[in-house]
């Protein structure tokens, strides 16, 4: 009893886990940040899972071409922008039911890049490159984990700390909130709501076409259709269990991606739990967390923005 | 006046119209056959080799045999919606090439008794459905002799998809081979609940190697594990497709399938109308199963492993050939005679002396 849990502990204090943790957590982090603003200025886009699938196609398909990965990431950018490109005009533009167009931008993502990615299937790029600082990254331990890991890892953490900072701390991210909040009286207050909106479905596009251009990118060097395997879905649901809130979405994430390599990595130790169970894990407790968290909160009704997913449309 | 012009005018289309189709239905169908494939094509594994298959018998039948395929359909209540849809539009042989399409595959034959099924690595058969599978333990047996000379920690990471005897049958295989060079090696086994999840397979052959493991195999379609542990430097066997390109120097061989033969065979007894249920279970002798090159490895144990390959096409030597020992101790039935018998191996749901793990689900 006591060495499985010795070794228990081992495997989660490694280095290797760690790192497998932060990968595992990255592609999630950044496009839950995205669909945080998005959701923060009233809009419900369904259409993470589509989006990011095409930032993969898309991202795998620029570096190969171009031989290199940041061309890579700024094609996955760019897919998934204008792929929500057209989320928005269809939303905001012609008041379409934000739901219905979120699943279908899901539907068309999924097979949009299949259709790109069919070229591609089978042919190898050079990953993105880790980062080394000449005495930092060598240091044992905690070296690799804070010093060693690949751009998309830093520009995750940089990401949402620079949307809390924005959110929080700026004119624009108030007014973004108000939008978010009560687009009536945003509207009525001269703020340019439609506009706000758009800027935040296109920032949100943008997030999760580097998300799901990460997968080919560094986490597993090749492209095959489906590889984003629901990771979309999962983003929207962290962005619901982080109460819109950027410190809780971290947690989130990393709960959830920690969890996910726990429920792999302890199979091999026999500890007499059965594998479906242990695949079963993460989101058992993403589910007890938030059960748990909302029981200490006090306050009743939700934490949504008021206008979550409402159609607006100006009346002058 | 106007109105008469006009329904004249509707008439003479009609007509037209009806005369074309006539027409174009006097000139010979060209038999249509269906195939619903639970992955992608692209997935470089399972499902892209029932795709070569797919396009060996659209190249060597072209004149008589029109192909269409579903990629992506999901076992279950799905299965039976995409099954059904070829079925009602005219395809007049179907194969549904995974195991959990198996119950849908059987209603959709019972409500539609003039159209053929074919149903891979499945048992339930009826008139108008037939099953065919690919003996792959017999490459896995092969591959878990290589593991065992190949390994020096004596750990062999697996990854693996579905508690089904098939996969069970792969993981008791690759031991009986291991043991029989090498008595001392263990299995870590990590079970993804999936058939393919590039990610999932990527984290799981991370936490195998963290464990011990070196040499890696799979039972699942994507050649993420590959490239691990090509960047860490291990071996791995490839699954289903030669993954040599994501593992140069990691891959040792890989258990193809190769079903184009199959597929033109029966496409050819439905043609002929001399088609009728079977229960096809071919292995390396009849070229079902095909060993990649072997690479990444020592002379002798090239010659060990193509002897032991030459020793099971022949049928000289039987991956279970009795007696076998399970799990808790006891020695199974054998019931054909020195070996175990078709029904055995298909119903696997035991495991080997050895291997520390449980049956899910048991």
């Amino acid at each position: 009893m006591v060495d499985t849990l010795v070794a228990i502990l081992q495997l989660i204090f490694s280095v290797s886990f760690i790192l497998t943790v932060v990968t595992a957590t990255t592609p999630l982090l950044l496009a839950a940040s995205g669909e945080l603003v998005v959701e923060r200025s009233g809009v419900l886009n369904l259409g993470v899972e589509g989006m990011m699938i095409v930032g993969a196609a898309c991202g795998f398909a620029g570096a190969w071409l171009s031989g290199s990965a940041l061309v890579g990431a700024i094609c996955g950018i760019l897919a998934g922008m204008a792929l929500s490109a057209i989320f928005g005009v269809l939303t905001l533009g012609l008041a379409v039911n934000q739901v219905a167009t979120g699943l279908a931008l899901t539907i068309l993502g999924v097979g949009l890049s299949g259709l790109i990615g069919a070229g591609f299937v089978g042919e190898k790029i050079v990953p993105a490159s880790h980062l080394y600082l000449p005495v930092l990254t060598t240091i044992p331990g905690v070296g690799r984990i804070l010093f060693g890991e690949d751009p998309f890892v830093y520009v995750a953490v940089a990401l949402i700390v620079g949307i809390w900072l924005f959110l929080y701390r700026t004119r624009a991210g108030l007014v973004l909130r108000a939008v978010g909040d009560n687009h009536a009286s945003a509207h009525a207050l001269g703020y340019p709501v439609l506009g706000i909106r758009m800027l935040a479905v296109l920032f949100g596009g943008a997030c999760a076409g580097l998300a799901g251009a990460y997968l080919p990118l560094a986490y597993t060097p090749f492209f095959i259709p489906g590889m984003t395997s629901g990771r979309g879905w999962i983003a929207l649901a962290l962005v619901v269990f982080a109460s819109w809130r950027p410190g809780r979405l971290v947690a989130g994430a990393y709960l959830f991606g920690a969890v996910s390599i726990l429920g792999l990595a302890l199979q091999p130790l026999q500890l007499g739990i059965p594998q479906q169970v242990m695949n079963m894990l993460p989101y058992l407790a993403t589910v007890v967390v938030l059960v748990l968290i909302s029981r200490t909160r006090g306050t009743a009704g939700s934490t949504a923005p008021a206008s979550l997913g409402m159609v607006f449309v100006p009346d002058r | 006046m106007k109105r008469q012009i006009i329904f004249a005018l509707a008439a003479a289309t009609a007509l037209g119209l009806a005369a074309a189709t006539y027409h174009a239905s006097a000139a010979p169908e060209k038999l249509k056959v269906g195939f619903v494939y639970v992955g992608p094509v692209g997935d470089l594994g399972y499902t892209y080799q029932h795709e070569l298959g797919r396009q060996a018998l659209q190249k060597a039948l072209s004149d008589k045999v029109e192909t269409t395929y579903l990629e992506n359909v999901p076992e279950g209540a799905d299965a039976e919606r995409s099954i059904e849809q070829l079925a009602r539009t005219g395809h007049k042989l179907i194969f549904t090439t995974s195991f959990g399409f198996m119950d849908a595959t059987l209603k959709v034959a019972n409500k539609y008794p003039n159209v053929f099924f074919e149903h891979a690595t499945g048992f339930k058969r009826a008139k108008n459905l037939a099953t065919y599978a690919a003996r792959f333990y017999e490459g896995r047996y092969i591959q878990g002799q290589i593991a065992g000379k190949t390994t020096k920690s004596n750990v062999i990471g697996y990854i693996v998809s579905f508690p089904i005897p098939e996969v069970i049958s792969g993981i008791n295989a690759t031991m009986l081979g291991a043991q029989s060079v090498n008595p001392n090696v263990k299995f870590k086994i990590i079970w993804v609940n999936s058939w393919f999840d590039p990610g999932k397979e990527a984290d799981a052959a991370k936490a195998l190697i963290d464990q011990g493991a070196d040499v890696l195999t799979q039972h699942t379609d994507s050649p993420a594990a590959m490239q691990i542990a090509e960047q860490r430097g291990i071996h791995a066997f490839g699954q289903s497709s030669d993954m040599i390109k994501f593992g140069p120097h990691a891959q040792l061989t890989a258990n193809t399938d190769y079903w184009g033969n199959y597929y033109i065979d029966r496409a050819k007894l439905v043609l002929d109308g001399k088609w009728k249920s079977d229960d096809t279970w071919d292995g390396l002798d009849k070229g079902m199963v095909v060993m990649a090159p072997y690479t990444n490895m020592p002379d002798d144990l090239k010659q060990m492993a193509m002897k032991t390959e030459a020793a099971i096409k022949s049928g000289t030597l039987h991956p279970f050939k009795c007696p076998i020992t399970d799990q808790d101790g006891k020695t199974v039935d054998c019931k054909g005679g020195n070996r175990l018998d078709n029904g055995q191996i298909l119903s696997m749901n035991w495991y080997v002396k050895g291997i520390d793990d449980k049956v899910p689900g048991k």
